[in-house]
C-alpha cells in the first residue's frame, strides 16, 4: 500500500466520477461538440475559398481541415485534464477525495482517460460532419490518425496536468491559465503551417514540443502520402519527459499544498 | 489498556509566524469517543486535517490505528473516515453517485448493496436520486455521514457533525453515531462548540486553546474539577482564561 501503487478500482471511480458529472448535464455535452464543430465548418469553408486560388491547397485540401481538429486534440485533452480538476477545485471535493485511499497518480490517469472521453465526443462528431461537407475524411489517414490523436493527446494532458499544479498553487485565481496556457505554443507549433517558415532561432523551441512533430507528421502524410516515423519516435520521446516533468511538478505542488494546506482551504 | 487508535507527540503545526498546534499530546484508546474542544482557531481542524495526513506537520509524529500516518498513510486511509461541514460533496452528483464514487474509491466489492444499506440506515432513500446541491442541510449532513460511514471506518473523525442542524436531526444524528460506536467498536473523535453533544457523547475530552491542549479528563470529571454544573461552563473558563482562579477555588 505505497504511494505508488495503481488500483484499477479507484480509477474506475473517479472516471465515473466525471462521467456521472458529464451525463447529467446535456449543455456540458452540447459544448463538447459544438466548438470543434464550427472551428472546423470555418476551416472546411476557408479551404475551399483557397482551394480555387491556390494548386497547393487544392493538392491537398485537407491540411487546414486535418490541422484544426488535431489541435483540437491537443486542447482538448488540456481542457479534459484542466476542467476536471477544477470540477473538484469548485466543489470543494479535494479534501474528501485526499482522505481517500485514492493517490494522486490514480486521479492522474483517470483525469487522462476523461480527458481522452471527452475529447473523442467533442472530435468524432465534427470529423464525421467533415466527409459529406468538404468530402475529407480524416480517417483516412489511417494508423497514422490513431498515432497523432495519442500523441496530441498525451501532450494536451501533460499542459493540463501543469496548468492544474499551478492552479493548485496560485489557487482559482489564476484558473484561466487553464484554458488560456495551452495558446501560448499555438503559433510556434505548426498547427497550419511548416515550421520552416518561422526565424531560425525560434525553430528549434518549436521542434522542443512534441505537437510540432505530430503536425509536421501530419502534413508529410497528406502532401507527400508518407508516414514519418522518425517524426512520431520523436513526439514519443518527447511526450515520455513533458508527462513525467507534469506529474513531477504536479507531485511537487501536490505535497507543498499538503504543508500548506491549501487542499483544505480551495473553493469557491 | 486497550490499544490506542491514535496517538500523537509532539504534533506541531506552523504557518510562517503563527503557530496553530504546539506541541499537542494525546492518546485515544480503540473503542472511545472523544471530544476535541476549544474556540475558534483553538486547532482542533488542523489536528484533524493532520491525523487524516492532508495536512503535513511541521513536528512531531502522528500514529493511528498502529500506523505512522507520516510514513504510511496508505495502509490507515482505508480503515477511517471523515466528516465535516465544511468539506463538501460535489453538489451537481446525485446522492448515489456521490456514495458510489466514494463506495468504490474505498475498495468496497459490492458498492450497490452497501449504498442502499447506508441509505435505508441513515433515512435518505428518498433522496438517493437527487442532486447533493438539492438537499436541504439536514439531508446534506446525513448524505455526509453516510459517506463518512460507508466503508465501516474503525475510526471517525468528525468535525463539527451537528452544526448548522435543528435540534431535532441534531439528535437523530448524535443517537446514530452513538449507535454505530456501540455496534462496530469503533473509534470517534468528535471536534465540537457542542458541550451538550460532548456531554452526551463523549467518554473523555480534550480542551483545546490557541493551538495547545490545556485540559483532558471525562466531562464529569472536568466539570467536578472546575466547580461548575456544566461543560459548557467549563468550557467559558478554559475560553475566557479563568479557568485557573476556578480550578484553585474548586479544590
Amino acid at each position: 500500500m505505497s504511494e505508488f501503487e495503481l488500483s484499477g478500482r479507484r480509477i474506475l471511480a473517479m472516471v465515473k466520477r466525471y462521467l456521472y458529472l458529464l451525463r447529467g448535464s446535456l449543455p456540458r455535452i452540447i459544448d463538447l461538440i459544438y466548438w470543434p464543430t464550427v472551428s472546423m465548418l470555418m476551416w472546411g469553408l476557408l479551404t475551399q475559398f483557397l482551394v480555387t486560388k491556390s494548386s497547393f491547397i487544392a493538392q491537398a485540401a485537407g491540411l487546414l481541415i486535418s490541422g484544426v481538429l488535431l489541435w483540437d486534440v491537443m486542447f482538448r485533452g488540456n481542457i479534459g485534464i484542466a476542467l476536471s480538476f477544477l470540477e473538484e477545485m469548485w466543489s470543494r471535493n479535494l479534501a474528501q477525495l485526499f482522505a481517500s485511499p485514492l493517490r494522486a497518480w490514480e486521479w492522474g490517469v483517470a483525469l487522462f482517460v476523461v480527458a481522452m472521453i471527452r475529447t473523442l465526443i467533442g472530435m468524432v462528431p465534427a470529423a464525421l460532419l467533415a466527409i459529406p461537407l468538404y468530402h475529407f475524411s480524416i480517417f483516412d489517414m489511417g494508423w497514422a490518425l490513431v498515432a497523432f490523436f495519442f500523441n496530441l493527446l498525451v501532450f494536451g494532458s501533460a499542459i493540463g496536468i501543469a496548468m492544474s499544479g499551478l492552479v493548485l498553487r496560485w489557487g482559482l485565481g489564476a484558473e484561466s491559465l487553464c484554458w488560456a496556457g495551452i495558446f501560448l505554443i499555438a503559433p510556434i507549433t505548426g498547427v497550419y503551417y511548416p515550421i520552416a517558415i518561422l526565424p531560425d532561432w525560434l525553430q528549434p523551441f518549436a521542434w522542443a514540443l512534441p505537437s510540432t512533430h505530430v503536425f509536421e507528421g501530419m502534413r508529410a502524410v497528406l502532401i507527400d502520402h508518407a508516414m514519418r516515423f522518425d517524426l512520431l519516435w520523436n513526439a514519443i520521446g518527447l511526450n515520455v519527459i513533458y508527462l513525467a516533468i507534469a506529474f513531477g511538478l504536479f507531485l511537487l505542488i501536490f505535497r507543498d499544498a499538503r504543508f500548506r494546506g491549501t487542499l483544505l482551504q480551495m473553493g469557491e | 489498556m486497550r490499544d490506542a487508535a491514535i496517538r500523537t507527540s509532539g504534533l506541531t503545526k506552523i504557518y510562517g509566524d503563527i503557530v496553530a498546534v504546539d506541541h499537542v499530546e494525546f492518546e485515544v484508546r480503540r473503542g472511545e469517543i472523544v471530544g476535541l474542544l476549544g474556540g475558534n482557531g483553538a486547532g482542533k481542524t488542523t489536528t484533524i486535517a493532520m491525523l487524516l495526513g492532508l495536512l503535513l506537520p511541521t513536528a512531531g509524529t502522528i500514529e493511528v490505528l498502529g500506523i505512522d500516518m507520516l510514513r504510511h498513510r496508505y495502509r490507515a486511509l482505508p480503515r477511517m473516515n471523515f466528516s465535516s461541514p465544511y468539506i463538501d460533496l460535489p453538489k451537481r452528483l446525485t446522492v448515489r453517485e456521490n456514495l458510489t464514487v466514494y463506495a468504490e474509491l474505498y475498495g468496497l466489492k459490492n458498492s450497490r448493496a452497501r449504498v442502499e444499506k447506508m441509505a435505508g440506515d441513515l433515512g435518505i432513500a428518498d433522496f438517493l436520486g437527487r442532486p447533493n446541491g438539492e438537499l436541504s442541510s439536514g439531508q446534506r449532513t446525513r448524505v455526509a455521514i453516510a459517506k463518512s460511514l460507508i466503508n465501516a471506518p474503525e475510526l471517525l473523525l468528525l468535525d463539527e457533525p451537528t452544526a448548522s442542524l435543528d435540534p431535532d436531526t441534531a439528535d437523530w444524528v448524535r443517537r446514530y453515531l452513538l449507535g454505530y460506536a456501540r455496534d462496530a467498536g469503533a473509534t470517534i473523535l468528535l471536534a465540537s462548540h457542542n458541550m451538550l453533544e460532548v456531554e452526551r457523547l463523549c467518554t473523555e475530552t480534550i480542551m483545546m486553546k490557541e493551538g495547545r491542549i490545556v485540559d483532558k479528563g471525562a466531562p464529569a470529571d472536568l466539570i467536578a474539577r472546575y466547580g461548575r454544573q456544566t461543560l459548557e461552563e467549563v468550557f467559558l473558563d478554559i475560553a475566557r482564561g479563568t479557568s485557573s482562579d476556578m480550578k484553585s477555588a474548586a479544590q
